[in-house]
């Protein structure tokens, strides 16, 4: 009897199950995972922001190929373990085809053996690290993808930048050394300056969630320096920058991508910011007619200017969702397929192709501050 | 040398407020010998009252500054008499454990309610913007403050604990609370009112922090509670005065370190002092060596 019983509570949860994991054949699940709170949350609130406006576009003109996009969105917390265990949740519980996201590197890192073990591809709209693409070895990971560039381009155009058009000759570095993004940029931006000609007069370097930076500022006070590189997030770029300028160091500042948000002012103050240069993914005074009609109508739905993160996950969802439209079937395998034969996509941070290794070929733009506003832009290709 | 003024410069601001944490885990470590690790959040809960206060009801940094206080020595007794009285009989490892479990929850607890953001304070106005030039070194408005508030606090406190009959009480207490009990003392209130200085003076630490650094996040008071705790040994914990040398201390060695050093050893430091003090001298700069009583 007992035994009977348990075999149809067996059954029951089956049947239940089964009929869990079949979900609406009208839809299509697409998993958010991103970084919504935490040490980085305005990267992952702006990349949503930008992933649900083209979403909700694409719905509108009637989805892909007639059945409506679902989106699953959680938040990481900004920690790289808590990213896994959603993309398991992603990908077993909520059956998802794809993930955008997180934003972030080391947690986008954190996700791809999950996805690689399932065969789900995942895609960041903003992890620049390297080694997201590609192993350490070189081998190529085969289900993760981006739409922003990688740091070693990042590093080079703003060595190239320092060298050529602010004649720069000796620069310091101060490096975020808790993150592999910190620690990338800094080489690349290290063995691309030295070639061009110049020289590294010193390397600092702080962990994420320090405060005070004034004992490495008064030490290179006394250093003849043109520049000042810091690779690193603008929780610390802004308090360095306010501390700087506070001890009278008048140097310019170059940054990355890390420097894109409005807490950058907040902490350092408008003041500070002037002589500010950092590497972006899109700069909001581009006249693209793309550009114009994405910033117009950003505007009018989250009535403010759009950010790097905003255009990125636009653009991020709209790549997943054009690939997702060419795919032979809806499954993680063929999805992969598509994004891998994807050329030419044209999206508000510029046209990209992706190349053998996962990584899309594209321009970047150079942002120059003064007083807190944006005031210059240059655009570099490939 | 020009260089090594400025860094002492920037060492003692910095020393100023682990000083101020410091002195809040000696008082209460000399009363009732316990460590009281939530201590490094109630720092962190000064910063968030502060910023509100100047955030959302425009108060200026002095007005600012006492409410923080206020509210931080009402938080400080309210976690005495719920997390510690209970357990005024209990081993101290029980205490212990208690405190850390007090100090998780108001970290996350704060996080629930604030968002894990780091947020900035307002910008500051009038004179706190200013520096003052002294050759080639620089001085901030904000240094000058935290070091005179630092100071004034310290000087009330030593008279409170030196000159009141509470201070008295407190001495009484900590020298032996059965003795001070029979002496007709009541414990429960001085140890409370212990919790409660300890608790204004972290609240004020926390609020200068956010008018120095302008930056403040729930996790926020971890590390600079621990290298307090540093402090506080360094100086013989119990001792008041060996926190407040303790603090300056650490401040000033964390940032030569960084100075003249490597920037990425400033916390290995700190914590490699904790050690040798413990091997060297467990009773600190100023601590007597006393026989454990049986």
């Amino acid at each position: 009897m007992k035994r009977l019983l348990t075999l149809c509570v067996c059954f029951l949860i089956a049947v239940t199950l089964i009929g869990c994991s079949k979900g609406n054949q009208n839809e299509i699940r697409i998993g958010i995972n991103y970084e919504l709170s935490g040490g980085v949350a305005t990267y992952g609130q702006s990349s949503v922001e930008g992933i649900e406006m083209a979403i909700e576009e694409i719905n509108n003109a009637g989805g892909i190929n007639g059945k409506k996009i679902v989106p699953i969105k959680y938040d990481n917390k900004s920690e790289p373990a808590e990213a896994t265990t959603l993309a398991n949740k992603l990908i077993t519980q909520d059956k998802v085809v794809a993930i955008l996201g997180p934003a972030t590197s080391g947690s986008f890192k954190a996700e791809i053996p999950v996805a690689n073990a399932n065969k789900i591809p995942v895609a960041s709209g903003s992890a620049t690290a390297d080694d997201v693409t590609v192993t350490s070895d070189g081998k190529v990971q085969e289900y993760a993808f981006r739409v922003c560039f990688n740091d070693s381009f990042q590093g080079t155009v703003m060595a190239n930048f320092a060298a050529d058009n602010l004649s720069a000759k000796k620069a310091v570095i101060i490096m975020d050394s808790s993150s592999d993004y910190g620690k990338g940029l800094a080489k690349n931006f290290k063995d691309n300056f030295v070639k061009a000609g110049g020289s590294i007069v010193a390397e600092e370097a702080y962990v994420a969630g320090d405060t005070d930076f004034n004992a490495i500022l008064t030490k290179i006070k006394g250093l003849d320096f043109d520049v000042i590189y810091i690779p690193g997030y603008y929780n610390e770029a802004g308090l360095i920058i306010k501390q700087a300028r506070a001890q009278g160091i008048t140097a310019p500042v170059l940054g990355a991508d890390g420097f894109d948000s409005p807490v950058l002012l907040e902490l350092a103050g408008a003041e500070a910011l002037n002589d500010i240069y950092f590497t972006n993914h899109y700069s909001s005074l581009d006249k693209d007619p793309a550009v114009v009609k994405f910033i117009e109508d950003f505007k009018a739905k989250y009535n403010k200017e759009p950010d790097a993160f905003n255009a990125l996950g636009y653009d991020l969802a709209k790549f997943v969702c054009d690939a997702i439209a060419r795919a032979e079937k809806l499954d993680g395998e063929s999805i992969k397929k598509a994004l891998e034969e994807t050329e030419n996509f044209v999206g508000v941070t510029g046209t990209l192709s992706v190349d053998e290794y996962h990584n899309p070929v594209k321009s970047i733009v150079v942002i120059g501050l003064e007083n807190g506003v944006q005031t210059s832009s240059v655009k570099i290709s490939p | 040398m020009e260089q090594f003024l400025q860094q002492i410069v920037n060492g003692v601001s910095l020393g100023s407020i682990y000083a101020l944490i410091a002195l809040g885990y000696t008082m209460v470590y000399g009363i009732i010998k316990l460590i009281n690790f939530a201590h490094g959040d109630i720092y962190m809960l000064g910063a968030y009252i502060g910023y509100f206060c100047m955030t959302y009801f425009h108060l200026g940094v002095i007005p600012s500054l006492l409410i923080a206080m206020a509210i931080c020595t009402l938080l400080g007794v309210i976690i005495e008499r719920i997390a510690y009285k209970p357990l005024r009989n209990a081993t101290r490892i029980a205490v212990l454990i208690t405190a850390i479990g007090v100090s998780l929850f108001l970290e996350y607890g704060t996080m629930f309610f604030v968002k894990a953001n780091v947020r900035s304070y307002p910008p500051l106005k009038g004179i706190l913007t200013h520096s003052f030039k002294l050759g080639s070194i620089v001085v901030t408005a904000q240094q000058i403050l935290i070091v005179c508030i630092t100071i004034i606090l310290m000087a009330f406190l030593q008279f409170i604990v030196k000159r009141t009959r509470i201070g008295k009480a407190m001495r009484a207490v900590s020298l032996d609370r059965d003795a001070a009990e029979l002496m007709g003392i009541n414990v429960d209130n001085t140890i409370s009112f212990t919790f409660a200085l300890g608790s204004a003076l972290a609240g004020a630490a926390g609020i200068l922090v956010g008018i120095y650094y302008n930056s403040i996040n729930p996790l926020m008071g971890i590390l600079p509670g621990l290298k307090a705790f540093v402090a506080a040994v360094f100086g013989g914990i119990g001792i008041i005065p060996g926190a407040m040398i303790g603090g300056y201390f650490i401040g000033t060695v964390e940032v030569m370190v960084a100075g003249y050093g490597n920037s990425m050893f400033k916390d290995a430091v700190v914590f490699a002092i904790l050690i040798l003090i413990l091997i060297v001298k467990p009773s600190g700069l100023l601590g007597k060596e006393t026989k454990e009583k049986v």
